[in-house]
């Protein structure tokens, strides 16, 4: 301690020493120069500790230098140098490039995950954001608008911005913007369309991740709208019996000769609301009135679409409110209940039949749910008719019991009179 | 002929001597006495209880599995299974609020006095015996009903202090309400409380031939002053008649519930599913449901429901010993006994529909 | 009854009486014990088709083809595949409960309402079904193939 107190050399070399060791210490806990840096300034430079630990990249082993090069293991501006290989920040229509220096390398990929695609560069080229960034626009979408670049999670994560669940979500934040969109011939209704329909309500409410978004109908990286003449066959992917009946159907070669795709004139793109047999027929809600106009054959068949599933409906009604008012007044029905289950079963096969456009193909469906309505009606009634006879039962005990009642009385005055006396 | 069985049955068991006292029996007949057939009404529910409850014995099946599907089966497939049935529920609610009314009754005519003290008080366990036959009974169909009013009344048992969680589990035959439970509530309801109740019924007709019918205060007063205006009727055949009489209108009133609003049996329960929203327990003990449900969380430093019940439990106490309370300074423990009990029907009564009208 | 009198009413009136009584307490004793009577006659129907149901019989199901069995209040599924196993599931299908068949060409089942596919185990692999179709347990006991829900606790 006298050397401290008395030697101002001393103190300084001691102080010097101090520093660097604990930087030293410092560096070497922190072995990424980068963070240690960025995570302290504001945006757009900030990448902070919990981005990086969440990054998939970054748990995979990579680095900031895999994309930005320079060196993590040096100190200060060093780190950023031309000699340690600094790319700094990569153009926009520079990044699909750079990403897929590795994720189009089948090889490279391999090492982490042999199962993923290694063709959404190529993918990427064929697609409309690609072909505009070929073209210098680089307002599109590049990699890291949708993916995100620095905390980036995989698809698969929930929380991920491409996860199925957000996918409509993340586009929309374009494609839903008039201002962004200014200048490019397309809407911007799509997602607002989206978002009242049946596929977002299963997908994004429900999770039901069977349930399409925009990239299953336009695909994800080579992200184009489907033509008219194939938009049916994207739908058929899923709707399978709907898109075979139509392919037979008179409407095919109607719709091509009218450059009009399959399945969006009725069902619209995106708008895809819970179809109700209101399309059907020739009122106000009409689909088929689109085209057809009363009087030729069209409008007769749709009239009668209706007209048939109404009556099949109202059917199907009848034979439950029987049932309700038989088991309410105590008739045991779940066998007739059961029956109707497959009564309700032809009606669903009914309004899939609807798309053949072909009445007598609907008919058999139609026909054969009847039958079970009937029969199920029947049973209905026949409970009703059992309970009746029950109540009748009930009134012949109870006018042997009123019958008693009355001896009784009778009797009972006639010993008291005798009792009296 | 009959007087042929007699005379074969007095040589050997000297019938006449046996049934001396019944036919020297008398009911005093004043203004109020129609409130005296209630207790044989009961006795006659009991009976069709027991008759239509070991018809059900042929086909129930008391197992999770198959409970709800034997009831079913009963009801549908068994010939009049369906009348077996909704009589068995329907004489199981009457005979519920005829046990109250002959246990009010009683109270108003101040039957519980000496030297009637124990006929109360079997009177009373009995009544309590009557609500765990309608509690055990209840479950045995095993649909969401009966299981979701089986766990919300046993998990108010387990409020009890200091035995709640024993009860429970004693009362569940475990932590939870499975089909473990069905099997105890059934031998609950058809074994045990059908043996206690015999003995108790026993010993409670013989209490009531012993004392003879008893005549409430006033009359009594009346008659002692007047003598020749105490009027009495013959048990038999006289009374025995108008009970009969009681008895097949009662029969009546069940085939016609039984025909006319039959009981249904809703869906199977299912354990894992949510409870369905207002589920209540049946009426004779909605007026302990409402009323734990209008007690505040915490009252000072107890809990509300904990109070609930202990109130609820002191006051059947109570209830259970009344005649005992009557030595103790004349009218005036009378009049706050016939306080309490005008308080104690309107309080139900009113509670009752209460608990029916509330969400 | 000891003290009938013996005059005091018409004897007409008194056998009125007595008829009235004596012929509606024997009715209403009748429609009383009619019922009971009948009740206590087993229905021929034994079974209860709760937790346990007669499927089929042995030798009924060719290796490789299916049939719809009714279990409690819904349809069920009983497959003999090719390899000679009995499999027994749920036949509402999980997506909208339209009622599933077997098709023997794929070796699945399948929904005809929106072409939904499950497994012989009952797994949905494609097509709208979000959840598998409840398993069942099946025995062959003598002749007769049982089929069961799992047991409750």
């Amino acid at each position: 301690m006298d050397t401290w107190r008395n030697n101002r050399g001393a103190r300084l070399a001691l102080t010097l020493l101090a520093i660097v060791l604990i930087a030293g210490i410092a560096r070497a806990e922190q072995p990424n120069s980068c963070i240690e840096c960025h995570s302290a300034l504001d945006p757009p430079q900030q990448v902070t500790n919990e981005q990086f630990a969440r990054d998939i990249h970054a748990q995979k082993g990579l680095t900031c230098a895999s994309c930005h090069g320079g060196d993590p293991s040096k100190s200060d501006m060093d780190a950023m140098s031309k000699a340690a290989g600094f790319r700094s920040k990569p153009a926009r229509k520079d990044i699909p490039a750079l990403c897929g220096k590795c994720h189009s390398d089948g090889a490279y990929m391999r090492q982490y995950n042999p199962s993923l695609r290694t063709d959404q560069f190529a993918q990427y080229q064929t697609s409309v954001h690609g072909k505009l960034l070929a073209k210098g626009d680089t307002k599109v979408a590049v990699c890291i608008d949708c993916h995100g670049m620095h905390g980036m999670r995989p698809a698969s994560d929930t929380r991920s911005k491409v996860h199925p669940t957000h996918v409509a979500e993340t586009c929309s934040r374009c494609h839903a913007d008039p201002a962004y969109m200014k200048g490019y011939s397309i809407p911007t209704d799509q997602y607002a369309a989206y978002s009242a329909s049946v596929h977002h309500d299963a997908l994004v409410v429900r999770g039901d991740l069977s349930a399409p978004t925009c990239t299953t109908c336009h695909g994800n990286h080579g992200a184009a709208p489907p033509g008219v003449g194939t938009v049916q066959n994207v739908c058929a992917t899923c709707h399978v019996f709907q898109a075979q009946l139509f392919e037979k159907s008179p409407h095919k070669a109607a719709f091509q000769a009218a450059s009009l795709p399959g399945c969006v004139p009725c069902h619209s793109n995106h708008r895809i609301v819970h179809p109700t047999d209101a399309l059907l027929g020739t009122g106000k809600q009409s689909v088929c009135t689109n085209c057809h106009t009363a009087g030729d054959a069209g409008y007769q068949v749709a009239d009668q679409f209706l007209q048939q599933i109404d009556h099949f409906e109202t059917s199907v009604t009848n034979s439950d409110e029987i049932l309700n008012r038989a088991e309410s007044d105590g008739m045991e029905v779940s066998q007739a209940r059961l029956e109707q289950d497959q009564a309700r079963d032809a009606l669903t096969k009914a309004r899939v039949t609807v798309h053949s456009f072909n009445l007598a193909r609907m008919q058999e469906d139609i026909l054969a749910g009847l039958k079970t309505t009937d029969k199920t009606y029947q049973e209905g009634k026949a409970a009703l008719a059992e309970r009746d006879y029950r109540r009748k039962g009930l009134g012949v005990s109870l006018f042997f019991i009123v019958a008693v009642l009355v001896g009784l009385r009778l009797y009972t005055k006639h010993i008291e009179s005798g009792q009296n006396t | 002929m009959l007087t042929r069985v007699r005379n074969w049955l007095d040589e050997r068991f000297g019938w006449d001597e046996l049934t001396a006292p019944l036919r020297h029996k008398t009911v005093p007949m004043h203004k109020l006495s129609y409130w005296y057939f209630l207790g044989g009404i009961t006795l006659f529910l009991f009976g069709i209880q027991v008759c239509t409850g070991m018809l059900l014995l042929l086909y129930y099946r008391p197992t999770a599995n198959e409970a709800f599907e034997s009831v079913q089966y009963i009801m549908t497939r068994v010939q009049f299974g369906w009348l077996v049935r909704s009589i068995h529920s329907w004489a199981a609610n009457l005979m519920v609020f005829t046990a109250i009314a002959h246990m009010f009754s009683v109270l108003f005519l101040r039957a519980y006095r000496k030297p009637r003290e124990l006929t109360w008080v079997s009177g009373m366990i009995l009544l309590f015996l009557v609500m765990g036959f309608g509690f055990s009974g209840y479950l045995l169909p095993w649909n969401t009903l009966a299981f979701f009013a089986t766990k919300v009344g046993t998990e108010i048992a387990g409020q009890v202090p200091l035995i709640g969680r024993h009860l429970v589990i004693f009362l569940r035959g475990g932590e939870e309400v499975t089909g473990a439970t069905l099997t105890r509530f059934f031998g609950f309801h058809v074994a045990l409380l059908p043996g206690i109740t015999t003995l108790l019924l026993l010993l409670h007709v013989a209490l009531v031939q012993k004392f003879g019918i008893s005549v409430p205060p006033k009359v009594e007063e009346q008659w002692e002053a007047y003598p020749a205006q105490a009027r009495a009727m013959k048990f038999f055949p006289n009374f025995a008649l108008r009970e009969l009489m009681a008895w097949y209108i009662a029969l009546g009133v069940l085939g016609a519930l039984a025909a006319l609003s039959p009981w249904g049996l809703g869906a199977k329960a299912d354990p894992f599913a949510p409870a369905p929203a207002g589920i209540k327990p049946e009426w004779y003990f909605l007026f302990m449901f409402q009323t734990l449900k209008l007690i505040p969380a915490k009252i000072g430093a107890l809990d509300g429901e904990v109070l609930g019940i202990m109130v609820f439990s002191l006051a059947g106490l109570i209830w259970l010993l009344l005649p005992f309370f009557g030595g103790l300074g004349r009218g005036r423990v009378h009049r706050w006994i016939l306080g309490l009990g005008i308080f104690a029907v309107a309080y139900m009564a009113s509670m009752t529909v209460y608990g029916y009208v509330a969400k | 009854m000891d003290n009938v009198p013996s005059s005091g009413v018409e004897p007409g009136r008194r056998r009125l009486v007595e008829v009235l009584l004596g012929g509606g307490l024997i009715a209403s004793v009748v429609s009383f014990l009619y019922p009971v009577l009948q009740y206590i006659v087993p229905p021929a129907v034994v079974d209860l088709g709760g937790d346990e149901i007669v499927a089929a019989k042995v030798g009924e199901l060719k290796p490789n083809s299916s049939k719809i069995f009714r279990f409690g209040s819904r349809p069920g599924l009983l497959l003999l595949t090719s390899d000679g196993e009995y499999r027994a599931m749920s036949a509402t299908c999980t997506h909208l409960s339209c009622t599933v068949q077997y098709r023997s060409e794929l070796h699945q089942v399948w929904c005809a309402c929106h072409n939904g596919l499950y497994d012989l185990a009952g797994r949905n692999v494609s097509g709208p079904p979000p959840r598998p179709l409840e398993a069942f347990q099946v025995h062959v006991r003598g002749d007769e193939i049982v089929v069961s829900r799992k047991q409750e606790a």
